[in-house]
């Protein structure tokens, strides 16, 4: 298991140390500094093994944080535990910095002895931790014996993410299907591959312990329906529905429900959290098609013409489109056209950024640019970046729609109805790029 | 409110200073101390001397507080055992604390303090709190057994908690149930044969049911639980697949990694024709590519997994080409990685798409990664034949772009394809001459030259080529250099006219200037074939190569195996057994998956594990069997007569010439005089005569070799004639050396005798200009003697005889010279005994005793082979203890068992026995049942092997089984032809 846990800032100086284990000592803290942090390359593994231990890291913005063992440990948990020991900081401080990390250090190692024992992850929900460990250190010991066991049985219960008496005057949720959407697509216009990966994410002001069901047009659930006889929408359903190459929820959905029945029912935290996410890959609609023509004129000049189309309904618009155009290193100037937005060349990013503020569907617009290039001896080609582009969009361009999220909470008198819900889809790009 | 200012550092009298606010009465102020004691121990500043201040502290009701304080006691404990005692009362007390929070953090710091003093008093707080009403309590509990088993595994046995800790399994809370197994997991991992996580239906059954319910993590510890379980039979495999399989939708990654394990492990046992497999296999490939759009670190777990998924079951991810396809902003890690897995996934179906990524690739900015996709697209063209040609045409296209270091990289794997489609593609050998100056790395040099020397006869300026490497052929790398040697020996071989001066030049440059002795050793082997046998030479040079294998970088199978039991763990990233990097016992045990080896039972057991460690024995033969002709060439002959200095010219390079051409040849021929200084070992320091030779060590002196070419006068003329006869020569019949050599093993077989095997003829004079060789092989008073009879059949007189084995299966080795001290007149004959040593190099022969011997004297070099009776292997101190004997006997796995009949033996039981002992075998207990004897035997061989042998004699019918046991099974059967042989004389 996880021997230990250590977090640097950017020059390599410890924040946080803390040891888990006997094997690992304090010369591991330095290893890892003068190994990976002050390394002259750039990281070639997540993973390093320095005499016999191993270490793995994540960064977030400059702040190190490694773990280090010397076990045959599961890499997967580890790395995975890391990305929650940053979730649970965030939540609790913002934004990880050292300046945040420093004014922070007793409830880290608060936090580290409460999640991480002996190596051994624990409950690490935020909801959950947020009950008893806190800012003040003054709460906790004003906990009534119910109150205390109320705290337990939840940390180690079933339903670790959720309180029991929680009260809303006004039970609302909020929906929000966030698509990001990526394409690679050959110079010629050919698709060379394509996916959305989107997540349901969830707000839920809801009382009590309440049992919510959700639905989504999944052509597996669809066509079952369909075979049971209620033929209402049949004919339409069979375009609308979508298939999903896979997903997988947040710990509070049944999962073996969703296996047997693939219906998705579960008690929610209350708050923030992410319900699903998903992965699709046929029948995407791509809201953006770009077509460079990239021209060399010589040795020292490049002609290039980007036109971008939108491809979804007029009645839609886009928002914060921005189209990156790579440029050679050698380039001395640019001359740019554009007939919509604005577009300047970054001589620091070596690329041309067109920017579009909106953009309603079905229209073109282009640019060309002009790129002068300083002679050079350099034998070696320009590898010529693809064209990458950035946008959103009000829909999901996988075409999944929620079809229903129902809310039974039997002991309360609200019902389902009673709530007040909220749905939003947005797309966004993700990687999307056309190579030139 | 900000903490950070504890960061700073201060002053001198920082200590003082804080141990003054240790010992303040107001609460705050002690806080604000602990705390910044706290952070200068992050930064590594040394603050144990405050220990009795802070430990003051730990009385508080303040939780924050006693947090800070616990902190310091983990760190310095150790270092001041004494003192911590002082702090047990307050743990025990907290123990008993009504807060169940305050209860678990008491407990949890407890086994952080690696102190034997209070260990001892951990134990009766630890059970109750194993017992405590509160769930979190427990788990904090269960937890804290596996930290005291770490302190102290004796205490932890002898105070029964593990009896406790296996019945938290049962536990109603599901926290509980995972913290137990992941600390009796631990535990067993340090006690591999304890059966301490007694996996049963019923436990499994429990631990299936914690799964459902426990947070994340646990589900990660009960999933790695239920990896190491073995199910009876097909049906409760499918039942924990069917139960296992939703957690492969859970969006903690290794939750599904750890499930992917789960399921590959158990679908070992799952009939193939199963509907459910089927299912199983189509539902792996989903959740598998989800895990590609994780954080770029999960990936690369994730991705070095999936490369030993594909592996193993290559089906699972065949439609899924496009996922692996590399994003531009991907880190390098993720993108090498992907690289791997494409090339692994090719097929004739997605080839297209694969090497129009590919060249994209070839154009990208890390080098490695260009380099890494260039050698990808020679792969593609080795593995799917149909594209070959279209790989071959976008490397070209990728060296037109002269990129320097995308040159070399297809070169070197154009070298490849060239290798596996021999004659297909030579037409682009042009197009990669053109490219010979800008190449600077060894590799691509070596596999240019080799591409030049393997096609010579099809580049009219092959020799030009050639000489240009060859200028700076002492600054090549050795990879270089070698090749080069190579590549212009085979030039020479097929446009010998032009470029005799080449061949000349190349072998004294690689015998007499180099010190490199894998170099000078590959130029003597060359230099002899060419002088020798010119037409043996062509077919040993330019023998047809073997194709190329498609896959060249498998990890080999049991390795693969062992990976596949350890899915989502820091091994399956290594691509290494765990104890190739975990220190001490954890992780050392090698994992199996079940039902493969053929063997349903016992997968984990150490039996299974010692069987195939067989080959890591240390006693056993080597295992590679090398290329035998290439192995007796390298034997160094040394020639004797070194007297009449050949005629010396001034420079080594014209005297290597000139010896080439039979300059030698005279004085050698000649001096049948000459005293033999014969030397046999080649490390053997030589003779002064050679005092007026160049520097390079004695034996190698080219005086030698032209004693080598003297051996064939027909040679030396062909060698001496104008060039243009040259061709005819090749034809010509030479001498038999070479002939015998390949004829190995052809009727030379050798009857096996009791004792000593009557001699036999080894070498018939026809096939040795006369010499006649017959001889056997002897064990007397430990040692081993060659015994031989030379005979002279030829008109001359012969001298100067040496011999020289050939690296045979036990390392024998002539002991000292081979004993000749009077020449050897025609119609002569006379005995020689030569004693035989086993500390010679070793390589494993076929058939195991087999030997390969070259003998030679002032007319010639001969090889024979022979096979030796393995009993004179047997040592005198073969006799095994009784108990020794038993355990070594069950030990040895079945498997390694052989057994044999021994007809037509009128022997009884104890005649057997003597007849036996004389030639060390030694009877260790003998047992009667039933009027049949049964003799347990063992002997020794040479190299430390023992062989195990039971001997079942019965009264009356002459036929004996004999059953034999050896951790190197393949010695057996000529361990049975020795034991028929002793008895039948």
């Amino acid at each position: 298991m996880i021997g230990g846990l250590f977090i640097y800032n950017h020059k390599g100086e410890v924040l946080i140390s803390r040891v888990y284990r006997d094997d690992i000592g304090r010369n591991a803290v330095d290893a890892f500094r003068v190994n990976v942090i002050h390394a002259r390359q750039q990281v070639r593994s997540p993973v390093t093994n320095i005499a016999r231990t191993s270490f793995f890291h994540v960064k977030r913005s400059n702040i190190w944080l490694a773990a280090v063992t010397k076990q045959n440990v599961n890499a997967t948990m580890v790395f995975e535990f890391l990305y929650k020991m940053c979730d649970v900081m965030s939540a609790y401080f913002g934004k990880i910095s050292e300046e945040n990390v420093k004014n922070n250090f007793v409830l880290i190692y608060e936090l580290l002895d409460e999640i991480l024992d002996f190596g051994y992850p624990q409950n690490s929900e935020t909801g959950a931790l947020k009950t008893f460990i806190t800012q003040q250190g003054i709460k906790s010991q004003h906990h009534t014996k119910e109150e205390q066991s109320q705290i337990t049985s939840q940390v180690t219960g079933q339903i670790g993410w959720r309180r029991e008496g929680i009260k809303y005057r006004r039970n609302e949720l909020f929906l929000d299907v966030l698509e990001s959407v990526n394409l690679l697509m050959s110079p010629q216009g050919q698709v060379l591959s394509a996916h959305v990966s989107g997540r349901v994410v969830m707000k839920s002001y809801l009382s009590g312990m309440p049992e919510c069901k959700f639905g989504m047009n999944d052509k597996i659930v669809i066509d079952k329906q369909g075979k049971g006889g209620s033929s209402e929408d049949g004919g339409k359903s069979g375009k609308q529905s979508i298939a999903i190459d896979d997903c997988t929820f947040h710990q509070c959905v049944r999962l073996s429900k969703f296996d047997s029945e693939r219906s998705i029912s579960f008690i929610p935290p209350d708050g923030d959290y992410e319900l699903m996410r998903y992965r699709t890959t046929k029948d995407i609609i791509l809201p953006f098609r770009v077509i460079p023509l990239v021209r060399e004129v010589g040795r020292t000049k490049l002609e290039v013409k980007v036109v971008i189309k939108s491809n979804f309904k007029s009645s839609l618009l886009a928002q914060k489109i921005e189209v990156r155009i790579p440029t050679p290193l050698n380039t001395s100037g640019v001359q740019l056209i554009c007939m919509k937005g604005k577009a300047k060349y970054k001589a620091s990013e070596n690329a041309i950024v067109w920017k579009i503020k909106r953009m309603a569907g079905m229209k073109e617009s282009q640019i060309s640019a002009e790129i002068e290039l300083l002679p050079t001896n350099d034998k070696k080609k320009w590898a010529r970046p693809p064209i990458s582009m950035n946008f959103e969009v009000p829909f999901a361009p996988s075409g999944l729609k929620v079809r229903y999220l129902k809310v039974f909470e039997p002991k309360l008198n609200y019902s389902d109805h009673d709530v007040i819900k909220w749905v939003r889809y947005i797309g966004r790009s993700g990687i999307y790029e056309t190579r030139c | 409110m900000t903490d950070s200012k504890y960061f700073t550092t201060t002053k001198k009298g920082e200590i003082f200073e804080l141990k003054a606010e240790l010992n303040s009465d107001k609460k705050e102020k002690k806080k604000e101390a602990v705390k910044k004691v706290i952070a200068s121990m992050t930064v590594g500043k040394d603050v144990s001397a405050l220990f009795p201040d802070v430990v003051n502290c730990m009385q508080t009701d303040n939780l924050e507080l006693k947090k800070l304080v616990y902190l310091y006691l983990m760190n310095y404990a150790k270092s001041q055992p004494d003192m911590a005692i002082m702090a047990v009362n307050t743990f025990v007390k907290d123990c008993e604390d009504p807060n169940p929070l305050i209860r678990a953090l008491a407990v949890r710091t407890m086994g952080c303090i690696r102190v034997d003093k209070i260990t001892e008093y951990l134990c009766e707080p630890l059970r109750k709190c194993l017992k405590d009403e509160d769930p979190y309590v427990r788990k904090t509990a269960a937890v804290c057994v596996a930290k005291l088993h770490d302190i102290n595994a004796q205490l932890v046995e002898d105070q029964g908690f593990l009896d406790t800790l296996k019945d938290l399994i049962s536990d109603s809370n599901p926290m509980v149930v995972a913290n137990a197994v992941a600390a009796l997991s631990e535990i067993a991992e340090s006690h591999p044969n304890s059966n301490l996580l007694d996996l049963n239906p019923q436990t499994i059954n429990k631990l299936l049911t914690a799964l459902n319910e426990c947070t994340e993590w646990g589900q990660i510890f009960i999933l790695d639980c239920l990896a190491n379980y073995t199910p009876r039979d097909d049906r409760e495999s499918q039942s924990i697949c069917e139960r296992v399989t939703p957690r492969l939708s859970h969006a903690n990654s290794a939750v599904v990694l750890s499930a992917v394990k789960v399921l590959m492990k158990f679908m070992e046992m799952l009939p193939k024709d199963l509907d459910y497999y089927g299912t199983l296999l189509k539902k792996l490939a989903p959740p598998l590519v989800t895990l590609l759009s994780a954080e770029p670190e999960l990936q690369y777990v994730a991705l070095r997994n999936i490369n030993l998924i594909v592996q193993r079951r290559p089906e699972i991810l065949k439609h899924e080409m496009k996922v692996f396809f590399v994003k531009y902003n991907d880190p390098i890690y993720v993108k090498l990685e992907k690289l791997d897995i494409m090339i692994r996934l090719a097929s004739q179906a997605n080839i297209a798409q694969v090497l129009a990524e590919l060249k994209e690739y070839a154009t990208e900015v890390d080098v490695d990664f260009v380099r890494k996709a260039v050698r990808a697209i020679g792969r593609c063209a080795i593995k799917v034949e149909q594209s070959a040609e279209r790989c071959v045409s976008t490397l070209l296209d990728l060296i037109q772009t002269k990129v320097n270091y995308v040159v070399q990289e297809a070169i070197v794997v154009i070298k490849d394809i060239f290798r596996k489609y021999p004659n297909k593609y030579e037409s682009v050998i042009a197009t990669l001459c053109e490219n010979l100056d800008s190449l600077d790395e060894p590799e691509a040099r070596a596999a240019m030259i080799w591409i030049v020397g393997e096609y010579a006869e099809r580049i009219d300026n092959a020799d030009e080529l050639l000489e240009s490497f060859l200028e700076g052929f002492h600054d090549e790398s050795t990879q270089v250099q070698l090749q080069l040697l190579t590549a212009i020996v085979k030039l020479f071989l097929k446009k010998p006219t032009e470029t005799q001066e080449l061949v000349q030049q190349v072998l004294s440059l690689a015998t007499q200037d180099s010190d490199n002795p894998d170099l000078r050793d590959r130029g003597y082997i060359y230099w002899r074939l060419l002088s020798t046998d010119p037409v043996a030479a062509k077919e040993v040079v330019l023998a047809e190569k073997p194709l190329i294998s498609e896959e060249t970088d498998l990890i080999e199978p049991t390795l693969l195996e062992e990976l596949i039991c350890h899915i989502g763990t820091l091994a399956s990233v290594y691509h290494k057994p765990p104890s190739a990097f975990v220190e001490g016992s954890r992780g050392v045990q090698h994992k199996r998956l079940p039902g493969s080896a053929g063997s349903g039972e016992s997968v984990d057991s150490p039996d299974t594990v010692s069987a195939a460690g067989v080959s890591e024995a240390p006693p056993a033969v080597i295992p590679s069997q090398g290329d035998l002709l290439g192995d007796l060439l390298n034997l160094d002959l040394t020639p004797p007569t070194t007297s009449g200095p050949p005629p010396v010219p001034s420079s080594g390079m014209q005297m290597g010439a000139m010896d080439l051409l039979g300059g030698g040849l005279d004085s050698l021929m000649g001096d049948e005089s000459e005293p033999p200084p014969i030397p046999l070992r080649t490390d053997t320091p030589q003779s002064p005569q050679l005092s007026h030779q160049s520097p390079s060590p004695p034996d190698y002196s080219p005086t030698e070799l032209g004693g080598d070419l003297g051996g064939s006068p027909a040679m030396g003329a062909a060698f001496g004639a104008p060039p243009a006869v040259m061709p005819a020569s090749f034809s010509a019949p030479v001498s038999g050396g070479l002939d015998d050599l390949f004829d190995l093993g052809g009727g030379v077989g050798m009857p096996m005798g009791a004792y000593s095997p009557p001699k036999t003829i080894w070498l018939p004079a026809m096939k040795a200009k006369g010499l006649e060789i017959s001889g056997t092989f002897a064990r007397r008073a430990g040692v081993i003697q060659m015994e031989m009879t030379l005979t002279n059949k030829a008109m001359s007189v012969m001298t100067d005889f040496a011999i020289q084995f050939n690296r045979n299966s036990f390392g024998l080795a002539p002991a000292g010279p081979l004993q000749v001290l009077t020449p050897l007149s025609p119609n002569q004959t006379i005995e020689v005994a030569l004693p035989l040593s086993t500390v010679g190099p070793v390589m494993k022969m076929e058939p195991l005793s087999n030997l390969q011997v070259a003998v030679k004297n002032n007319i010639d070099v001969f090889y024979f082979s022979c096979q030796y009776p393995i009993s004179m292997l047997f040592v005198e101190d073969g006799k095994m203890e009784r108990q020794v004997f038993l355990a070594t006997w069950k030990d040895i796995p079945n498997d390694n068992e052989a057994q044999f009949q021994i007809k037509d033996c009128h022997l009884n039981s104890d005649a057997a026995s003597n007849k036996l002992q004389g030639s060390n075998v030694f009877t260790i207990a003998k047992r009667t049942v039933e009027g049949q004897d049964m003799l347990y035997q063992s002997m020794k061989l040479t190299n430390g092997i023992w062989v195990l042998a039971e001997l079942r004699v019965q009264a009356g019918n002459p036929n004996y089984t004999i059953s034999l046991k050896c951790r190197a099974p393949e010695v057996s059967q000529c361990v049975f032809q020795s034991y028929e042989a002793i008895l039948k004389n």
